[in-house]
This record gives C-alpha cells, structure tokens and sequence, in this order.
C-alpha cells in the first residue's frame, strides 16, 4: 500500500509481444509484423485483446437497458380463476410472495429479479466508461467486480424457471389456470443480453491503462 | 481470417498469462490440490488436481444416470380438490410454448435441458477420447466449446426456482415433491464436483496440434511437465 516503493514492473503478454491463448492457455508469438495470428495448439484465433470489446459490451448493454424497461412494466404472470383474470408484474409477484412464513422467498426473487439485473447494467457500464477512460484506480476491485457480475448473473434466471414451473403445474381449468405474459420474455431477454455482455468484456483492459504508465515511468 | 499463419508457440511451459490481467508469469511447483493465483488480480491461474482424469470420468457418468432419471420422471405434482396434476421438466417447457411463448420455452429448454446434457456428454466424450496421448482433435473441438455449455446449463437456478414456485403453489393446494425433483437436487452436487475435478491444461497437453510441426519443434527444447 506504501507508495513511496516503486510499482514493480510487470510484462504483459501484450507488452511481450505474446498471445496468451484464452481457449487453451498456449503462449505464442505471431509471425514478425502480425499483430494476429492462430493459436498452434487449439486453432483459436488469437489477438491481443478480445475484438471490438468495448463496442460489442455496449451494444448488448444498451439492448439490455432497453429490455429492462418493458420486462418490469408488462406483467410475467397471467392468472385465470373462475371470477377473473389477473395479471401480474415481476414486482407484484414479489409482494405476493411476501408473508409471515414466505419472506426469505420473497427476497430472494426481489434481489435476483430486480437488483441483480438492474446492478449488473450499471456495474458493467461503470468498468466500460472506466476502461474507455484509460483508469489506472481501483484496478482490483473493478476486476472483482467484474468477476462478481460474472458469477453472480446466472441466477436471475430463477424468475423465469418459477413462472415456468407455475404455469406448467396450474392448469386446473376452470377453476384456476396459470399463463407466462409477455413481460417474461423481455426479462428472458435482460438475462441472456447480460450475460452475452460479460462474455464480451475483455477484463485486461481494466490492467491495459496501468501497465502503459508503467512502461512510461520506467 | 482463415488465411492468418500459426503462432510460433513459446518453449517455456512453465510460463502462464493471467486471462483477466494478461501478467505474464512463472507458475510454481504446487502441491497436490494447491493453487497458483495472480499476484496482481488474484485469478486462480492453475490448481493442481489430483487423479483428475478418472474422478471427472466417474462424476460425469454418474452425473449422466442422475440426469436420465431426472428427465424421465415428474418433478412436481399437485393435487387440490381431488383433482391432480404433475409436471417434468420438459413439461414446463411444453406449457411455454403451448402459450405462445416460443422463444422463453426455447430459452428454458436450452438452459436445463440441452445445456446440461452436452456439459455431460462433451465431458465424458472429452476424457474418454484423451486417454491416449496424443488425443486427436476431435477432442480438442469439444473441449474448446465444453465451456459455453458449462456457463448455459443453469439447473442449480431452476432447483430454486422450482422451490420457490412449491411455495407459492402450497398456498393453493398440496403441492407433491416429485423424484426428479431430488435427484436434480443431487445432479447439481455432482456436476459442480465434475467441473471443479476437471483440469482441462492436463486434456490440452495431451492433444494433437493444429499445427503438428510447432508441437516438434517445441519437444525439441524439452516441455517440462506440470504435474
């Protein structure tokens, strides 16, 4: 944590000249002049840093912003009893849920329906705007955070697999049936948008600012 | 970008690049069940398995028994005023689409029944065929997308979903806990345990390279074993 030690200098793969495989973990060296090459081993097709990263998270962040919207407005839940028809939203499901005995259910689709995926979005903007500003702060803790969002991402699933099983077991017509709304596949959409954007970041150019100045001040 | 030449691979197999900094480093002599982690962003590099190849062989094939019998038996049943009715997993998927939401029941589908299914399949078909060096590349094919299928298969989501739809249900009618529903609970032990047994840089040292004279030019120089 002292700063008065200088910052050891490391060697990036980048900085090596050397592709390290992401498929197969090979260290190769493209030919002279190449900034791209294939990976001798697995066949992947390697370059530094993942292509069009930043452009590509983006685009599956803003298509995922855009998802959230209706997904939390239009309901997920069609219920039909014999005195109507209600239809619920994702939240409503939650209040629904909430009761002496059921809380801790109820939280736990609070946190993976509408925390989960709303922090995800923001969490990934913040290491995108980060990156594209060239931070060197916190470098630790974006790519723990990075790896939290990657971790943690699957499980706002779990609406989406309790609507499912709901609807498939309700189907006691006339008395009471159970339908999936069209806000269910806008919050399908939120989830898998999410988690394409992950698999697009490209962590290392969280490090890619650092390891510049490194090489400046040496 | 088929036309772009092979690398030429680096001689020192003791080197290692961190996939989350890109830090180019020396990995230590671990001991059994040890792990090496980056000193700058602390991404587990490598952990050193023990018996890795037959422990995921017998994880995956018991995994592939859970996984038939989960499938071909209900899940969940219900009875409510005399009147019954149960579901298996591919039935809740049929509901979706019979109401008119195909990609949702497409999406379910994938994820806890296709997803999970190749995750096993490609895992026994990938130890299976690498128990002969060189492994030949079919081998290498599978391997290379066995982790997509891992990140896609979701069925530890859908046990809590499934949980949390009982207790929803039981405020209605008696709510049945059917037996896929415990052997799915077993499944998602055992193929986390399948996962964390697997060492795949044990399969890829083992595989036939793209470029097979690279491979020869390297073992010239010796390549020094990590285990």
């Amino acid at each position: 944590m002292s700063s008065s030690a200088p910052a050891p200098i490391y060697p990036t793969a980048m900085q090596e000249g050397l592709h390290g495989c992401a498929v197969c973990g090979l260290i190769s060296r493209p030919a002279p002049g190449e900034d791209e090459g294939r990976c001798p081993r697995c066949d992947e097709d390697l370059a530094y840093r993942k292509r069009a990263s930043i452009q590509r998270t983006w685009a599956y962040l803003v298509s995922a912003a855009i998802c959230y919207i209706p997904a939390n407005l239009l309901p997920v839940l069609k219920t039909t009893t014999a005195t109507g028809t209600d239809y619920d939203t994702i939240m409503q499901g939650v209040v629904l849920l909430w009761s002496p005995t059921g809380w801790p259910l109820s939280l736990i689709v609070l946190v993976a329906s509408i925390m989960i995926p709303s922090a995800k979005i923001l969490a990934l903007a913040y290491l995108l705007i980060t990156a594209q500003r060239g931070s060197v702060q916190n470098n630790q803790q974006r790519v723990r955070l990075y790896r939290t969002v990657e971790f943690i991402g699957r499980w706002s699933m779990v609406d989406v697999f309790v609507d499912t099983f709901t609807a498939a077991l309700i189907q006691l017509q006339p008395l009471m049936s159970v339908a999936p709304a069209p806000g269910l596949l806008f919050f399908a959409a939120v989830v898998v948008l999410t988690m394409l954007a992950v698999e697009s970041f490209d962590p290392r150019l969280i490090w890619d600012a650092a390891s510049l100045k490194e090489v400046q001040h040496a | 970008m088929s036309s772009q030449s092979y690398n030429e691979p680096v001689g020192d197999a003791s080197l290692i690049v961190c996939q989350h900094c890109d830090l180019l480093q020396r990995l230590p002599e671990l001991a059994p069940g040890a792990s090496a982690r980056c000193p700058r962003c602390d991404k587990e590099l490598w952990r050193r398995r023990e018996d890795s190849m037959n422990r995921t062989l017998a994880l995956a094939l018991a995994a592939a028994a859970l996984y038939v019998i989960a499938n071909s038996v209900p899940m969940l049943g219900l009875t409510i005023v005399g009147r019954e009715a149960s579901t298996t997993v591919l039935g809740g998927v049929e509901t979706l689409w019979q109401d008119g939401q195909e990609i949702v029941a497409g999406l379910v589908f994938f994820t806890v029944i296709l997803a999970p299914a190749l995750q096993i399949g490609l895992m026994l078909a990938i130890v299976l065929g690498a128990i002969r060096a060189p492994a030949p590349r079919w081998v290498a094919t599978l391997l290379r997308h066995h982790p997509t299928t891992g990140t896609w298969s979701m069925i530890e989501v859908m046990m809590l979903g499934v949980l949390i739809a009982l207790v929803k249900i039981a405020d209605y009618a008696t709510v049945i806990p059917g037996v896929a529903l415990f052997v799915l609970g077993a499944l998602v032990f055992v193929l986390a345990a399948m996962q964390s047994s697997f060492d795949p840089c044990e399969v890829w040292e083992k595989i036939e390279w793209a470029d097979e004279e690279a491979r020869h030019n390297v073992s010239d120089g010796q390549m020094p074993s990590r285990t």
